[in-house]
C-alpha cells in the first residue's frame, strides 16, 4: 500500500536547520526517526503533515552515554544501541530488560526509544521504566531548552507535553544511589514483534531505612503510571505472603484497563496482579545475588 | 523527484524517487530486486527485510529517499556469485513450502551469524521472532540454522 498524500521531505545535518524547519511548520511538521510508527501512521492516513523532518543525520543529536551518575538516551538511540550498551545490562537491567522486549530485530534495528514516548501509544514499553527511574524529558525549541518530569510527559493515548516547535533532544534519569535492582514483566500473546496486553516495571532499592518500591503500569490504562498507593503500601518492608497478597488486591485501584483486540478488560485486570507478584519475587532474589533470567511471563 | 544514489548489493544506483516512495516498492518496482516482498505491510511480518548498512531491517517501514548514501543487501546479493551455505542448508532441509517468507529469513539469519555465529536455539529462535511461516512451524528452519552453526563448530 502506497502513501497517497504528498509531503516535503527535510534532512537536516544540523540543530539550527532542524529547529528552524520545526518553527516554520509547527503542527504541519512531523518528526522523523526510526519511523516505525511514523509510516505505519502514514500509511494509515492517522497523519498527513507538509512536512517530513527527518532528524537522523543531525550532528549534534546524540545516542546513548553515561554522563556522570547519569544515563543519557538520546534522540538517535534505537533500541538495539541500548541492548549493545554495555553499561545498560551491567548498571541499568531493567531498561536493558524492557528494550529487549520491544518488537522484534528488524525494528529494534530503526526503532528509537525517544520515538516510543513521542508516539505515545498506551502499550509502549519504554514508559514505564522511564517512570520507576524518574527520568527527566529533554526538550529543544528555537525559544530554547525544556526539561520536563517523565510523570508530566504522557497526557492522553498519543498526546505528550511535547510542543509543534520542538524536539526531543533525550531523556535522562540518574543511577540510584542505594543498592537495587529491577525487572519488566511484559504479556505478549507470542514472543517477538506483539504489543504488550499489559507491561509491569518494577525497581527494589535497599535504603537504610528498609526496602523501596518503585512501580510502574503499561498497556493498562490511557497512560502509563505510577502505581503509589502499592508503593505506599510496601515501603520499608519486607515482603510475606500476606503483604503480597495486600498489593495485589490494590492493583484495582491502580490500573484501568479496557477490552480490546489483544485481550480483555478483565483478563488484564487478573494478569497485573499476577504479573505483580513474580515480578516481585524476581526482584527480591535478584536483589539477594541470584540471577534471574529474564522472564516473560506466560505469553511467549 | 529528487535523485538519490545508494549502493544495492555492491552496485552503485542512482534513481529519482517521491518522498512518499517507499523503499520496498523502490527495490522491487523500479530496481528489480524482486527477493523482498510485501506481506503485512506494516512491520509485523517480516517478509520485506533487507540489510541497511549490514543491520536487517524492514523496508516497508522506510522511505526509499532516506537511504541515500547507504548500503542496502538484499537476497540477491547474498547470493550473487553462488548460494550461501546457510541457503544450501535450507534446501537440505527442505525448510520452506510456499517460499514467501523465505528472503526475510534469510536475511534475518543472515545479520544473526554475523553477529553470534553460534547461536543456541533460544538465540535463534528470539533472532526470528520477527519473521512470520505460515507454512513450516518453523522446525525444518531452526533445523537448518542450527547444521550450519555445528558445522562451523567442527
Amino acid at each position: 500500500m502506497s502513501i497517497t498524500h504528498e509531503f516535503n521531505y527535510f534532512r537536516p545535518d544540523n540543530l539550527t536547520e532542524a529547529l528552524k524547519l520545526l518553527a516554520q511548520y509547527r503542527e504541519k511538521g512531523e518528526i522523523l526517526a526510526g519511523g516505525t510508527d511514523h509510516v505505519v501512521n502514514m500509511k494509515d492516513d492517522l497523519i498527513s503533515p507538509e512536512a517530513v523532518i527527518d532528524i537522523k543525520r543531525v550532528k549534534e543529536l546524540k545516542t546513548i552515554e553515561v554522563q556522570g551518575n547519569r544515563l543519557f538516551i538520546g534522540a538517535k538511540t534505537t533500541f538495539t544501541d541500548i541492548l549493545n550498551f554495555q553499561a545498560a545490562k551491567e548498571s541499568f537491567l531493567l531498561l536493558w530488560e524492557a528494550a529487549r522486549t520491544v518488537a522484534s530485530v528488524g525494528i529494534r534495528n530503526r526503532a528509537t526509544l525517544i520515538g516510543n514516548i513521542c508516539s505515545a501509544v498506551p502499550c509502549m514499553d519504554s514508559a514505564p521504566v522511564l517512570l520507576c527511574y524518574d527520568a527527566t524529558v529533554h526538550t529543544l525549541s528555537k525559544a530554547g531548552e525544556r526539561d520536563i518530569p517523565i510523570r508530566e510527559w504522557f497526557l492522553a493515548p498519543r498526546k505528550t507535553a511535547l510542543k509543534p516547535e520542538e524536539l526531543v533532544r533525550g531523556v535522562s534519569f540518574i543511577l540510584p544511589e542505594e543498592k537495587h535492582t529491577g525487572c519488566y514483566v511484559k504479556l505478549g500473546r507470542y514472543g517477538g514483534e506483539d504489543l504488550a496486553q499489559a507491561g509491569l516495571a518494577i525497581l527494589m532499592l535497599q535504603k537504610e531505612n528498609g526496602f523501596a518500591y518503585r512501580f510502574a503500569f503499561t498497556s493498562v490504562g490511557p497512560v502509563p503510571s505510577r502505581a503509589a498507593k502499592i508503593e505506599e503500601l510496601l515501603a520499608g518492608k519486607e515482603l510475606n505472603d500476606e503483604l503480597i497478597r495486600q498489593a495485589k488486591k490494590l492493583v484495582e485501584e491502580e490500573i484501568s484497563p479496557i477490552t480490546d483486540i489483544r485481550s480483555s478488560r478483565e483478563y488484564r485486570m487478573h494478569i497485573c496482579k499476577v504479573m505483580l507478584e513474580r515480578g516481585l519475587l524476581v526482584c527480591r532474589d535478584r536483589l539477594q545475588g541470584k540471577s534471574v533470567e529474564s522472564l516473560r511471563i506466560l505469553g511467549g | 523527484m529528487r535523485e538519490i544514489t545508494f549502493i544495492l548489493n555492491g552496485e552503485t544506483r542512482s534513481v529519482n524517487v517521491e518522498p512518499n516512495e517507499i523503499l520496498l516498492d523502490l527495490l522491487r518496482d523500479k530496481l528489480g530486486a524482486k527477493s523482498p516482498k510485501c506481506g503485512c505491510d506494516r512491520g509485523d511480518c517480516g517478509a520485506c527485510a533487507v540489510l541497511l548498512n549490514g543491520r536487517s531491517v524492514r523496508s516497508c517501514l522506510i522511505y526509499a529517499i532516506e537511504v541515500e548514501g547507504m548500503e542496502i543487501i538484499t537476497l540477491e546479493g547474498i547470493s550473487r556469485n553462488k548460494l550461501s551455505e546457510l541457503q544450501e542448508s535450507f534446501i537440505a532441509f527442505n525448510s520452506f513450502q510456499c517460499g514467501y517468507c523465505a528472503p526475510g529469513v534469510i536475511i534475518t539469519t543472515t545479520e544473526l551469524l554475523q553477529q553470534n555465529p553460534h547461536p543456541d536455539l533460544e538465540e535463534i529462535k528470539e533472532a526470528l521472532s520477527g519473521n512470520l511461516c505460515r507454512c513450516t512451524g518453523y522446525k525444518p528452519i531452526f533445523d537448518a540454522i542450527l547444521a550450519v552453526t555445528e558445522k562451523e563448530e567442527k
